[in-house]
């Protein structure tokens, strides 16, 4: 929804050319350029204004991103050697290892290489629905590659082991993102199942696990796995840190997934759950074969927008002591050799983040007008 | 299905009786739709109870085994430690259940503010986007598209960033901006005076009480006569007035009814009035920013909605481009975005949990930080906390949803 359509073609605002329109204004850029800057004294002074403001900020950006930036040196020193005011770039370029890999040994980082081409042709048969041998590539994604993934990254059988306290920078944002949302979806669809269903004890108990969750911040239920859940475990007994968050994470994502696939039950038309249990589909199999593959379609631009959302609260991992992209970068900050570079590291952090989440709202902006076309063709 | 239409149709005479449950045999018994309904539900209370009884049992031996109990005493116990901003009186010796209240105000007043700020600056964003400049609405789009797609950490520490590193530092050889001598702005925070109630309060809030129910008449007449003889008053301004000026008036009539407790700049410090802390400021205003961006897209989705035919209906009334806004499709596009709305203030309340990333102490920082390290009381803090958040949650959506109703289409 957020993206204006291009400008369309000139001709399509500008007035219908008859004998009366002076002969510049039937000039298709002209008017064009007429009705959206200077059609009105108050679109004249918009444009005026627009144009000093893109031109004082983006100049002393620029001058200062750009120009006077500095992208290789040894520290903060050096970089205001070479230039007095600008930015210090060196300190991403030099580091930029940690940034991806964090704190994983260095001789291992194949590893994570290895693991990252996997998941992209994990992804290919996800998003490309019109893949020959779909379905086959579909069970690679969703058993063969987790299984591969955990052992390239946890080690093991062969592998040396790498303790998951390592786990740290881009790799951690994509390994709780990844995991959060494909373990969330099912859970999801229960969730939603159950809020839908005719059974009081499950509607009002899938009610109030929503609720709940959707009421609270999710940094407190960060909190909860970081100190409250050994309580609730035997004495004794406690697994990994990582995997704890990884709980919560997808416990969180799950109810707001559930509400985004109530959404999708609830567009499709009561003739399709009729047309199926005319034929004699049972409950289970009407959904997997009639409803479920609706719904899933309407609720992909929701599902990738949840996922969105997912992925920049990787964030808040910091405030319990792990490591992603800027707990990285804070933690360089620290470092006396590049310290009182924040504004550097935080806007190259930004930009990761910016680039990842536009692409993938582009792609749910793409499904949603594939959506919208196929729909009008239905009618 | 069967079964049931079956089981309706039943007592209605002629048609036959239902069937017995055991009349396949008991294969038939579990096969029939409402005994498995009710199979599942016992199943799932009883692994529900199971899980529940396990987890308690844990709970219980590891209490046992660390030699603690289960109780809210602590928060009768002295804090001791200190809270930077203090709406209420507090100091290190008050209780931890006013660490706690003080913490409530402060993740309040963040919302609270939060919540206007995002609002306007929502709107104007929405409305720059909608522009007929096509330069303003690409400045509207480029603003919403980077806010939306960074995270709200990374905004609220780079805002904080430059609320540090702009203001004049008075530390660093800085000196703090002073407003007319009576408010002061530095890195350190913004001071303002303080108002205490003094003698003869009480008639200033009758004062204010009288202009309200004055601003109501006004507004009730006006109406009327507008549904009588067409003609337009002015309510807005006049009512305005009333409302501010009259207990203004009432509190220099009476001279001393309120008491400002105007701050003085020492070396470093501040000495009295109230000291919002740049903590504060840096917060409410990047999560004001990134809110924001949501909220535009929520407005400019209920005035897209709005049909082209209202906007040129108000405009063969007669109406100019402000006022047809304002009175025809603004009314109408809140219908649309009110519940998305809702959405996004509680987004807004829930992220300012946020605040421990940069020392801002609310019901976080509080109870569910230094209150919990101290007492080592995690279960019952965050018992608190979470019950806290949600009865905020609930708060903001309660009155929302009474504010939906209100504008809601009445239908026949």
């Amino acid at each position: 929804m957020s993206e204006q359509t291009a400008p369309p073609p000139p001709a399509a605002r500008a007035p219908a050319p008859d004998d009366d329109t002076p002969l510049l204004a039937r000039n298709p850029v002209v008017s064009w350029v007429w009705t959206n800057f200077f059609s009105t004294p108050l679109n004249i002074a918009l444009t005026v204004i627009s144009v000093w403001f893109i031109w004082s900020v983006g100049s002393a950006f620029l001058e200062w991103a750009v120009f006077n930036g500095v992208l290789f040196a040894d520290s903060r020193a050096h970089c205001r050697e070479i230039v007095e005011h600008g930015a210090c770039w060196a300190v991403v370029s030099s580091r930029i290892d940690s940034f991806l890999y964090g704190l994983y040994p260095p001789a291992q980082h194949w590893r994570i290489n290895i693991t990252f081409l996997l998941l992209v042709a994990a992804l290919v048969p996800v998003l490309w629905d019109t893949m020959p041998h779909r379905k086959r590539a579909l069970l690679y994604s969703a058993f063969v590659f987790p299984v591969l993934a955990v052992w390239l990254l946890v080690g093991g059988l062969g592998l040396e082991p790498v303790s998951t306290k390592k786990f740290s920078g881009f790799m951690l944002t994509l390994v709780i993102g990844v995991t959060g949302i494909t373990l969330s979806l099912p859970l999801g669809i229960l969730l939603a199942l159950a809020r839908r269903s005719s059974l009081p004890v499950l509607r009002i108990l899938s009610v109030v696990f929503i609720e709940f969750i959707r009421g609270v911040p999710l940094i407190t239920l960060l909190f909860i796995a970081s100190v409250l859940l050994s309580y609730f475990l035997p004495p004794g007994a406690s697994f990994d840190l990582i995997i704890r968050v990884l709980i919560m994470v997808t416990l969180f994502a799950s109810a707001y997934m559930a509400e985004v696939i109530r959404g999708g039950f609830q567009s499709i038309p009561a003739g399709q759950y009729e047309a199926a249990q005319a034929l004699g589909l049972g409950y289970w199999r009407s959904l997997q074969k009639v409803i479920l593959p609706q719904v899933l379609k309407v609720s992909i631009p929701g599902i990738v927008n949840s996922f969105i959302g997912l992925y920049k609260d990787t964030t808040l991992v910091i405030i319990i002591g792990l490591f992603d992209p800027l707990g990285i970068g804070r933690s360089l900050l620290s470092d006396a050799a590049w310290a009182g570079l924040s504004a550097e590291v935080y806007l190259f952090v930004a930009l990761f983040y910016f680039c990842s989440c536009f692409a993938m709202s582009r792609y749910s902006l793409y499904v949603e007008r594939k959506l919208e076309r196929g729909q009008s063709h239905d009618r | 299905m069967t079964q049931q239409s079956v089981a309706i149709s039943a007592p209605s005479g002629g048609a036959p009786p239902r069937p017995s449950l055991f009349e396949n045999g008991l294969a038939g018994f579990f096969r029939n739709r409402e005994v498995r309904g009710v199979l599942y539900q016992v199943i799932t209370i009883a692994i529900l109870f199971a899980s529940f009884a396990w987890m308690g049992n844990n709970v219980v031996n590891n209490l046992s085994a660390l030699g603690k109990d289960f109780s809210f005493a602590f928060l009768g116990d002295p804090a001791n430690y200190d809270i930077n901003q203090r709406p209420i009186p507090y100091t290190s010796q008050s209780t931890n259940a006013r660490a706690m209240a003080v913490g409530i105000i402060n993740t309040a007043l963040v919302a609270a503010l939060g919540i206007v700020l995002t609002t306007i600056m929502g709107l104007f964003v929405a409305i720059a986007r909608l522009s007929p400049n096509w330069l303003l609405s690409r400045i509207a789009y480029v603003y919403i598209e980077y806010v939306r797609n960074v995270p709200v950490l990374l905004h609220i520490l780079l805002v904080y960033g430059v609320v540090i590193n702009v203001f004049p530092d008075p530390r660093g050889g800085g000196s703090w901006v002073s407003f007319f001598d009576v408010a002061f702005l530095s890195n350190r925070g913004l001071a303002i005076p303080k108002p205490i109630p003094h003698q003869g309060f009480e008639w200033v809030v009758v004062a204010f009480v009288v202009a309200c129910v004055a601003a109501y008449v006004i507004r009730r007449r006006a109406r009327r006569r507008q549904t009588l003889t067409g003609e337009q008053t002015m309510v807005f301004l006049p009512s305005l007035a009333l409302i501010v000026g009259l207990p203004l008036v009432a509190v220099l009539v009476l001279n001393d009814a309120v008491n400002l407790e105007i701050p003085e700049i020492g070396r470093f410090n501040v000495r009295g009035g109230l000291i919002l802390k740049p903590e504060y400021f840096a917060l409410t205003l990047s999560l004001s920013l990134y809110t924001s961006a949501f909220v535009a897209e929520v407005i400019r989705a209920g005035i897209l909605s709005v049909s082209k035919g209202q906007k040129e209906a108000a405009g063969a009334l007669g109406f100019g481009r402000m006022r047809a806004l304002r009175l025809i499709i603004l009314p109408q596009a809140l219908r649309v975005a009110i519940p998305p709305m809702t959405n996004q203030y509680l987004n807004l309340t829930k992220n300012s949990s946020l605040a421990i990333a940069i020392g801002y102490q609310d019901i976080v920082g509080t109870i569910g930080g230094i209150t919990l390290n101290q007492t080592g009381r995690e279960i019952e803090c965050m018992i608190l906390v979470l019950s806290l958040y949600l009865a905020f949650s609930l708060f903001i959506s309660f009155i929302l949803n009474i504010y939906n109703r209100s504008i809601a289409l009445v239908e026949r």
